[in-house]
C-alpha cells in the first residue's frame, strides 16, 4: 500500500472541504455535489462489477434501497437524518446479500445473465415500493428533515456529506485494490474456476464485495435523498444510474481503482456542459457519440489506455536480489506414510463414468505416476482431488482430514495444488502476479507483499526470471507451461499434481523438465504425475496406477506395471492372433 | 380483491395475447442476434421507434398507407443494420462492449428522434384504428389481430427457414462456433451482414405495427427494454418461436395481475418469471 496516495486523496478532501467557508457560489457547490455522488456510485459499483467482472445493472437498486431506507426513517417515520443513514447502508446491504446469497451460488449465472439478471430485480424493487406504504404513490417529501450542521449551511451541508462519502469510497476502492482480497476479486475476473482451484474463496469474496459496493452505494442513495428533496420511484430507480455507473467506470477504466472516479468526472462535466441550455437534444446525441467512439477505440478506459503506455514504455525487467534457489543435491527419495488416502472414489457426467470405484494411496515424498489411454479419467481424477469437480461417491482424505464435499478452495488451502494440461493463466496478471496469487491463496498463506517476493524465486526456478512484467499472451507455449508449474509450487504444496506438463515440449526441453520435477521432489513434495511421455514416466516414477474407462487396472513398480498384460490390452488391444 | 365479471377477465386476457404478439415481434429480432451474433443489440429499440416514427411522418403527412410503409420501410432498415453490423465487426466487439455501443446509438436516435418530432406525443390517426369485430361480447380489434397473425407467421417463416434451408443451417453453424464454421466454407462475414440486416429489418416491421396500436413518445425507448428482454430471454436466445411464445406467456399473465390487483403491479410479473428461470433454469438461456 502506498501512503502517498491515502495522503493524496485526504489532502484533496480537506482542500475541497475548505471552498464552502470562503464563500464558493451556491452553483458550484452543487455542481461539485453532484461530481462527488457520481464519483460515490461509480467507485462503488467498480468495487463490485470492475473488479470481479460481475456486471451488474443493479446499481439502482441498492442506491433507491438507501434513499427511500433513509427517505422512510427521516421523512416518513421523523428520525433524527444521521441515524437513518446507517439504515439506508444495512438496507442497501441486506438486499445485496441476500440477492448475492443465491445469485452466486448458480455457477452459470455470469456475465450478461448476471446483467440482466440484476436489472431485473431493479424493476421488482422499484414496484414493491411503488406499490407499498413505503412510497405510497405520491412520493415522500423531505423539506421538514433536519440535517448536522457541517457547512455554512444547508447547501453547503449535503455538500460536505458527498464530499466525505467520496473521500471514503475512493480509500475503501485503494485499499481493496491493493489487498490480497483485490488480488482475489481480479482473479474472479480473469479465471473464476481456477481462483477457487487455487485456494480464492471466491463465493465468499464476492458477497463481501458486493456488500461493500452496496454499502456505500445506500449511503450515497441516503445523502442524495435530502439533496433532491423529493423522491419518487420513476426517479429512483431509472435506468440513469445504472447506466452511468456502467459508463463511467468504462470509460475511465474499470481495471483500476481510480477510473471509475475519471470517468464520473468527465461524463458528469460532459453532461453538463453539452446539455444545459438550448442544445439539449443536441448535446444528448453528442453524449451517445462520444460512447460509442471510446467504447470502439478504448475498450479499457483511460487509465486502461495509461496502463498500457506504461506497459510499453516499460524497460526489460531489471534483475531482482533473491537468489537462484540452489539445486537440490540429488538424494535418494524417502517414502514416508500414506498422505492422501482415496477410496472408492466414484464421478460420472449424465451417466458415463469417468471414475468408477477408485480407490488408491499416495505416500508421503514419492512420485506417483498416473497413466492410461486418452479418456481413462486421469484429467478427472484431477479434477475431483483438487476440488474442481464434486466426487458423486467414495472418499479423499489428506493428511488425515476428510476432503470430499468441501469447496474448492479448501482443497488448495490444506495443501494441494495442480496445474492444468492447457495452461490457463489469469491473462491480466503478469507473469510474477500470477505466481504470487499461488502464495497468497495456497497453503503458504501469505500476505500480497511476502507472496509477490517469494515469486521471483518461483519465477527464476521455472527459468522465467526475465518475464517476470510479461503478460501470459505474450509467453510461448513452453514459457505458459513453465508459469503453469511456478505457479503451482508456489502455493508450497504438500501434494502437487501435474496433468501433462510434459506434451508440446521438445526432447531437450523434457529433459529439463525431468530434472525440475526431481528437485521439487527433493524439497519435500509428493507429487502425482500423469504423463503420456513414457520415458519421463520410466524415469521418474517410483510407482505406477493405470486408469482405464474410469477403472484403476493395474499398480505397481514401473517396469512390473508396463508388462502387465492388462496394461498392454488397455493401450494396444486384446491380440487375437 | 374482488373477482372481475367472466367478459372482463377474456377481454383483458385477449388483450394480454395481443400485447405478448408485440412483445414476441419486437424480441424476434433481438433474440436472434444476440443468441446467433452475440450482439445484445439495444439499439434495436431505437430502430422500433425510428420506423413508427417515419411510419406516422407516412402516413400523417405524405397520406400513405401503413401498409405502403411495411412495403417500403424494411428493406431500408435492413440497409441499416448492414452497416451497423460491418462497423461492429471491423473493431471485433465482446457481447458486453456491443450493449454499451448500442446503448449510446440509442441515445442518438432518441435525441434524433425528439429533434424532428418532438417529446410530444404522437398518435397515428388511420381508418385502420377504428375496425374491429365481436365476438361473443368480446371486442377483437383488427390492428391488433393484424400484428399478432404477423408475428406468429413471421416466427413461423424464420423458423423454418433455420431449420430446413442451407443458410439457416450455415446460420446455426456459425453461431456455434464461427471458426469452424469458416473452416467448413461458410462465408461467416457475409452471414453476419444478412442476419444483422434480416434483425433490423424485423425491427422496422414492429415499428410500423407499434405506430399503429400505440402513441408514439420518444422517451418510451428504454421503458419496453426491460419486459422484451424479459421475453426474450424467457424463449431462449436465438430461437425464432421462443420470444413469441413467451411474450405471450408474460402478456397474459401481466393482463390477468392487472385486473386481480393493480395495473401497477403488472412489472413484476414479467420480471419475477423472468428471475426465476434465470436460477432454476440458467442452462437455458
Amino acid at each position: 500500500m502506498d501512503r502517498r496516495i491515502l495522503t493524496a486523496i485526504v489532502a484533496g478532501g480537506i482542500a475541497l472541504a475548505v471552498l464552502p467557508w470562503i464563500g464558493l457560489p451556491a452553483f458550484y457547490e452543487s455542481f461539485l455535489y453532484l461530481l462527488f455522488h457520481w464519483i460515490i456510485l461509480a467507485v462503488s459499483w467498480n468495487i463490485l462489477s470492475g473488479y470481479t467482472g460481475y456486471f451488474s445493472f443493479g446499481h439502482g437498486a441498492f442506491f433507491g434501497a438507501g434513499i427511500y431506507g433513509a427517505a422512510y426513517m427521516a421523512g416518513t417515520l421523523g428520525w433524527p437524518f444521521l441515524a437513518s443513514l446507517p439504515v439506508a447502508a444495512l438496507v442497501a446491504v441486506a438486499l445485496g446479500l441476500a440477492l448475492g446469497a443465491v445469485v452466486f451460488r448458480v455457477a452459470s449465472v455470469r456475465g450478461e445473465l448476471f446483467a440482466l439478471l440484476t436489472l431485473a430485480i431493479t424493476f421488482v424493487i422499484a414496484t414493491i415500493i411503488l406499490n407499498t406504504r413505503i412510497d405510497g404513490g405520491p412520493g415522500i417529501y423531505m423539506m421538514g428533515v433536519d440535517i448536522p450542521k457541517l457547512g455554512p449551511n444547508q447547501a453547503s451541508s449535503i455538500y460536505m456529506m458527498g464530499l466525505i462519502l467520496a473521500v471514503i469510497s475512493l480509500l475503501v476502492a485503494y485499499m481493496i485494490y491493493v489487498s490480497r482480497f483485490g488480488a482475489g476479486l481480479f482473479a474472479i475476473h480473469d479465471d473464476e474456476d481456477v481462483a477457487e482451484v487455487m485456494g480464492v474463496p471466491t463465493y465468499r469474496f464476492k458477497l463481501y464485495a458486493l456488500a461493500v459496493s452496496c454499502a456505500l452505494a445506500g449511503l450515497a442513495g441516503g445523502v442524495h435523498s435530502v439533496f433532491v428533496s423529493y423522491i419518487t420511484v420513476s426517479e429512483v430507480f431509472s435506468i440513469t444510474v445504472p447506466l452511468s455507473v456502467v459508463l463511467m467506470s468504462i470509460l475511465g477504466g474499470s481495471r483500476h481503482w481510480f477510473g471509475p472516479a475519471v470517468g464520473a468526472v468527465a461524463i458528469t462535466c460532459l453532461l453538463y456542459f453539452f446539455t444545459s441550455g438550448d442544445g439539449a437534444v443536441l448535446g444528448r446525441a453528442i453524449f451517445g457519440g462520444i460512447l460509442v467512439v471510446v467504447i470502439l477505440f478504448m475498450p479499457n478506459g483511460i487509465l486502461g489506455l495509461f496502463s498500457l503506455l506504461k506497459r510499453m514504455k516499460r524497460k526489460p525487467a531489471t534483475e531482482h536480489v533473491v537468489p537462484h534457489a540452489a539445486p537440490a543435491p540429488e538424494k535418494a527419495a524417502k517414502i514416508g506414510a500414506p498422505i492422501l488416502r482415496v477410496r472408492g472414489l466414484s464421478k460420472s457426467f449424465k451417466g458415463l463414468k469417468a471414475l468408477n470405484d477408485v480407490t488408491l494411496e499416495v505416500r508421503e515424498g514419492e512420485i506417483l505416476g498416473l497413466i492410461g489411454p486418452n479418456g481413462s479419467g486421469k484429467s478427472t481424477f484431477i479434477n475431483v482431488v483438487s476440488g474442481h469437480y464434486r466426487n458423486d461417491g467414495g472418499s479423499i482424505e489428506f493428511m488425515g482430514r476428510e476432503l470430499s464435499g468441501q469447496e474448492a478452495h479448501f482443497f488448495a488451502q490444506a495443501g494441494i495444488a495442480r496445474t492444468y494440461q492447457i495452461p490457463r493463466p489469469f491473462v491480466n496478471k503478469t507473469v510474477l502476479e500470477n505466481i504470487a496469487m499461488a502464495g497468497m491463496f495456497g497453503a503458504a498463506a501469505l500476505s500480497r507483499e511476502a507472496a509477490m517476493h517469494e515469486a521471483h524465486e518461483f519465477a527464476d526456478f521455472a527459468g522465467l526470471g526475465d518475464r517476470k512484467d510479461a503478460l501470459p499472451d505474450d509467453l510461448n507455449l513452453h514459457q505458459r507451461k513453465f508459469l503453469e508449474l511456478a505457479r503451482a509450487l508456489a502455493a508450497r504444496p504438500k501434494l502437487l499434481m501435474l496433468d501433462e506438463v510434459l506434451s508440446g515440449l521438445t526432447p531437450s526441453e523434457i529433459n529439463g523438465a525431468i530434472d525440475m520435477v526431481r528437485r521439487i521432489r527433493a524439497q519435500g513434495t509428493t507429487i502425482i504425475f500423469v504423463e503420456h511421455v513414457m520415458r519421463a514416466v520410466m524415469a521418474l516414477t517410483d510407482r505406477i496406477v493405470v486408469l482405464n474407462h474410469g477403472v484403476l487396472i493395474a499398480e505397481g513398480l514401473p517396469a512390473e506395471v508396463m508388462s502387465a498384460p492388462e496394461v498392454k490390452t488397455a493401450y494396444l488391444g486384446k491380440a487375437h492372433a | 380483491m374482488t373477482l372481475p365479471s367472466l367478459n372482463l377477465l377474456a377481454q383483458s386476457i385477449l388483450s394480454g395475447i395481443f400485447l405478448g404478439g408485440m412483445y414476441g415481434l419486437i424480441g424476434l429480432g433481438l433474440g436472434l442476434s444476440w443468441g446467433l451474433l452475440r450482439q445484445i443489440n439495444l439499439a434495436h429499440f431505437g430502430y422500433v421507434f425510428l420506423s413508427g416514427y417515419l411510419c406516422y411522418q407516412m402516413t400523417q403527412y405524405w397520406g400513405m398507407d401503413p401498409l405502403l410503409a411495411l412495403l417500403i420501410l424494411p428493406p431500408i432498415f435492413f440497409g441499416i443494420g448492414v452497416v451497423q453490423q460491418w462497423a461492429l465487426a471491423r473493431f471485433r466487439i465482446t457481447p458486453f462492449n456491443s450493449l454499451l455501443v448500442t446503448f449510446g446509438l440509442t441515445v442518438m436516435i432518441e435525441s434524433l428522434i425528439q429533434w424532428i418530432w418532438t417529446a410530444d406525443f404522437r398518435k397515428m390517426q388511420t381508418h385502420y384504428n377504428e375496425l374491429k369485430f365481436s365476438v361473443g361480447g368480446i371486442f377483437v380489434p383488427i390492428p391488433e389481430l393484424f400484428t399478432l397473425l404477423l408475428a406468429v407467421g413471421l416466427a413461423f417463416a424464420i423458423w423454418a427457414a433455420m431449420r430446413f434451408t442451407d443458410l439457416g443451417k450455415a446460420m446455426r453453424a456459425m453461431a456455434e462456433d464461427a471458426p469452424i464454421a469458416a473452416a467448413f466454407g461458410i462465408n461467416e462475414r457475409g452471414l453476419s451482414l444478412l442476419l444483422s440486416g434480416l434483425c433490423v429489418a424485423l425491427a422496422a416491421v414492429a415499428g410500423i405495427c407499434f405506430a399503429v396500436i400505440f402513441t408514439l413518445t420518444p422517451t418510451q425507448i428504454f421503458s419496453w427494454v426491460g419486459v422484451v428482454f424479459a421475453a426474450v430471454m424467457l424463449g431462449g436466445l436465438g430461437s425464432a418461436l421462443g420470444p413469441l411464445v413467451a411474450g405471450i406467456i408474460i402478456g397474459v399473465s401481466e393482463a390477468i395481475a392487472m385486473v386481480l390487483f393493480a395495473p401497477s403491479w403488472a412489472p413484476i410479473v414479467s420480471f419475477s418469471l423472468l428471475i426465476m428461470m434465470l436460477l432454476f433454469r440458467p442452462g437455458r438461456a
